[in-house]
């Protein structure tokens, strides 16, 4: 079930009792199978989670799919860092103990993975942060920000990319994205969330 | 629910609690011909007597806030049902919010609401006068032509006068007329879209928030134009810690404002929202732990003088909806008694007669009018409180036409055991104690 409302999952789980619902994103509230397929495909290419450093740059305020992040990388012994326009990045995070940063540089030199998030609505375009060309400045990552960025670090996104904006093309395409594989692993994923609440090992 | 015409009582062996007189000790209050009277008035005076012993007498309870749906939403709401759950709650008169459909904001709707409160009320419905026509912000409303046809107060509840200029001119022009001016405190750009109070809670759960700051800058605002014009202007609904204190301020400061709080935001806090239940759906919200303790200290210090419901009456058709798309407010005449007993009173936060004084003294002052009080020669509104029964909410005995309530299995201690209105018995269940 995707919803735009957020807890709109809880709501009808609630009213119907005897039948399983997969949240497949509601509001900005969570989106759980993205998360399980983000976390899969950086286990799949670091060999763990805990213990990784896992910056979440972007449009934190409005995102289900950083939200859901959140929640299973702290769970599994994940350092979390998020940055972005402080209007879209709420620092009532760092109660849950997670790393507010101001500076995108700070934020993603020492990190393990970098995902980034969309920018979505027109009005947050120009209601939380100037514009386009000033968010791609100074949290757009390019091939300028790949110099303190480590050849090491995987690169993704939930897709679908505003290239040139939070993303340059160079990147998304280049050798540290493991984007194609997040929606390769997506599928996979998903399958087993199926097959698990559909009873198939009852 | 026993309805006696009888309007003669004794009312015996009760605990008898009058702020406005001063008044806390155990005597017998004397109702004749629906007024109180004193004990030589009664003689030959054929009474039935009531032993209260070990209940509390106290003057009818005001609620200042209520909305009672007719005309326009009588699927939720009407004024019959609206003040059968008043009269249960233990609330003698209530103030009837203009947000109806039409909006009461001419004096042929105020006429039409004063039928419908003779015809079908249980209790006195005063009611409540607009400040803008149709609550649009824009243009006063006829505010001496709804003063002439006996509206009780003046308040765009529901929505607020955005325009300051505007507010000052509807503030002098209503001095003339002496209307308490009520406003629901919300700047609606900072607040728009918010479905819940803006922290820590609304952050998590990912949903759009009200901050409070939307409630302290009206509150603000309403200061300086008080200040400004020496008139007084009521602040309802006060939420958030930062309201509580610019009021204390400015009450100290001789500033003529007043505030009121609800049961909900003595009871309850934002955290209630991750279950994403719409009964926790209000305007203001449910706001923090910190919010609710200075709401509590606000009444405690005198800061906040009045207890009022925001009584909100909505279908559950309209309730029973994802928590973005669901309407604002909660019922509350039937609950409040019960909340506050339980958290002001048995948690030690006010003592008996400071609880009672929100709920007469305080509304009462605010109305400027002869109620709330067992004076001698007024109106014989009582309301009766069994102060230790313990008991569980249950919506299903509710009077109200609606049943959108987070009290609903509610562990309480006190209620309303009786409730007279002009000396009759509007509602009791003295019979099933016994
Ligand atoms: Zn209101």
């Amino acid at each position: 079930m995707r919803h735009s409302a957020a807890g709109a999952p809880n709501f009808l789980s609630r009213e119907l009792a005897d039948c399983s619902i997969v949240n497949a994103g509601d509001g900005a509230h969570s989106h759980p199978t993205q998360a399980l397929l983000d976390l899969f495909t950086m286990r799949e290419k670091k060999g763990r989670i805990e213990g990784l450093n896992v910056a979440i740059i972007g449009d934190i305020l409005h995102s289900r799919v950083a939200r859901s992040n959140i929640w299973g990388l702290l769970k599994l012994g994940a350092n979390v860092t998020i940055s972005g326009p402080a209007t879209l990045v709420p620092k009532e995070f760092e109660k849950i103990g997670v790393r507010v940063c101001r500076n995108l540089k700070d934020a993603v030199k020492d990190a393990d993975v970098i995902n980034l998030l969309r920018i979505q609505h027109e009005r947050q375009r120009t209601e939380y942060f100037p514009g386009t060309g000033e968010y791609a400045k100074f949290y757009g990552i390019n091939p300028d920000s790949m110099k303190y960025i480590s050849p090491e670090t995987l690169i993704m996104h939930p897709g679908p990319i505003n290239r040139g904006v939070e993303l340059d093309s160079a990147i998304a395409d280049g050798p540290q994205s493991v984007i194609l594989e997040q929606v390769t692993n997506g599928l996979a994923v998903r399958m087993a969330v199926l097959f698990l609440v559909a009873g198939a090992l009852k | 629910m026993m309805m006696k015409k009888q309007n003669n009582w004794i009312l015996s062996g009760a605990r008898v609690i009058d702020p406005v007189n001063n008044i806390d000790e155990v005597r017998k209050v004397y109702i004749k011909d629906g007024i109180i009277v004193d004990e030589a008035a009664m003689q030959g005076v054929d009474a039935e007597e009531l032993d209260l012993t070990g209940k509390v007498v106290a003057p009818g309870f005001i609620d200042v806030h209520v909305h009672l749906r007719q005309p326009g939403k009588v699927d939720a709401e009407t004024v019959r049902t609206g003040t059968q759950a008043a009269a249960a709650g233990g609330f003698t008169t209530v103030v009837a919010m203009p947000n109806t459909s039409p909006v009461t904001d001419n004096a042929a709707q105020v006429q039409y609401i004063r039928e419908l409160a003779e015809r079908d009320g249980i209790v006195h419905v005063l009611p409540c006068g607009a400040l803008s026509k149709g609550l649009a912000g824009e243009e006063m409303a006829p505010i001496g032509s709804l003063a002439s046809v006996g509206v009780a107060a003046l308040s765009d509840d529901g929505k607020c006068v955005q325009n300051h200029e505007l507010m000052r001119h509807i503030v002098e022009y209503a001095s003339n007329f002496d209307l308490p001016i009520m406003d629901h405190c919300e700047n609606t750009a900072l607040a728009a879209g918010g479905v819940m109070h803006e922290g820590y809670w609304s952050v998590l759960l990912g949903m759009k928030g009200q901050p409070s700051a939307a409630e302290e800058l009206m509150i603000s605002r309403n200061i300086m134009l008080a200040r400004m014009t020496g008139c007084r202007i009521h602040m309802q609904h006060v939420s958030a810690r930062e309201s509580v204190a610019l009021l204390r301020y400015a009450r100290a400061n001789g500033i003529p404002v007043t505030g009121e709080a609800t049961p909900h935001h003595i009871a309850l806090t934002d955290v209630e929202i991750k279950r994403f239940d719409t009964n926790y759906k209000m305007n203001p919200p449910l706001r923090s732990e910190d919010d609710r303790m200075a709401v509590i200290e606000g009444l405690q210090d005198g800061t906040l003088t009045i207890i009022a419901t925001d009584h909100a009456p909505h279908t559950q058709t309209a309730k029973q909806v994802e928590f973005d798309y669901a309407p604002f407010g909660i019922i509350g005449l039937e609950t409040a008694v019960p909340v506050t007993m339980t958290e002001l009173v048995h948690k030690g936060y006010l003592t008996l007669p400071q609880l009672i004084s929100k709920f007469t003294k305080g509304p009462a002052e605010l109305l400027k009018r002869p109620i709330g009080s067992l004076s001698l020669g007024s109106a014989a509104d009582v309301t009766v409180i069994d102060p230790d029964v313990e008991h569980t909410i249950d919506i299903s005995t509710f009077y109200s036409k609606s049943r959108n309530t987070p009290f609903d299995g509610y562990q309480a201690k006190g209620r309303t055991a009786a409730t007279f209105v002009d000396g009759v018995c509007v509602y009791s269940r003295l019979d099933e104690d016994r």
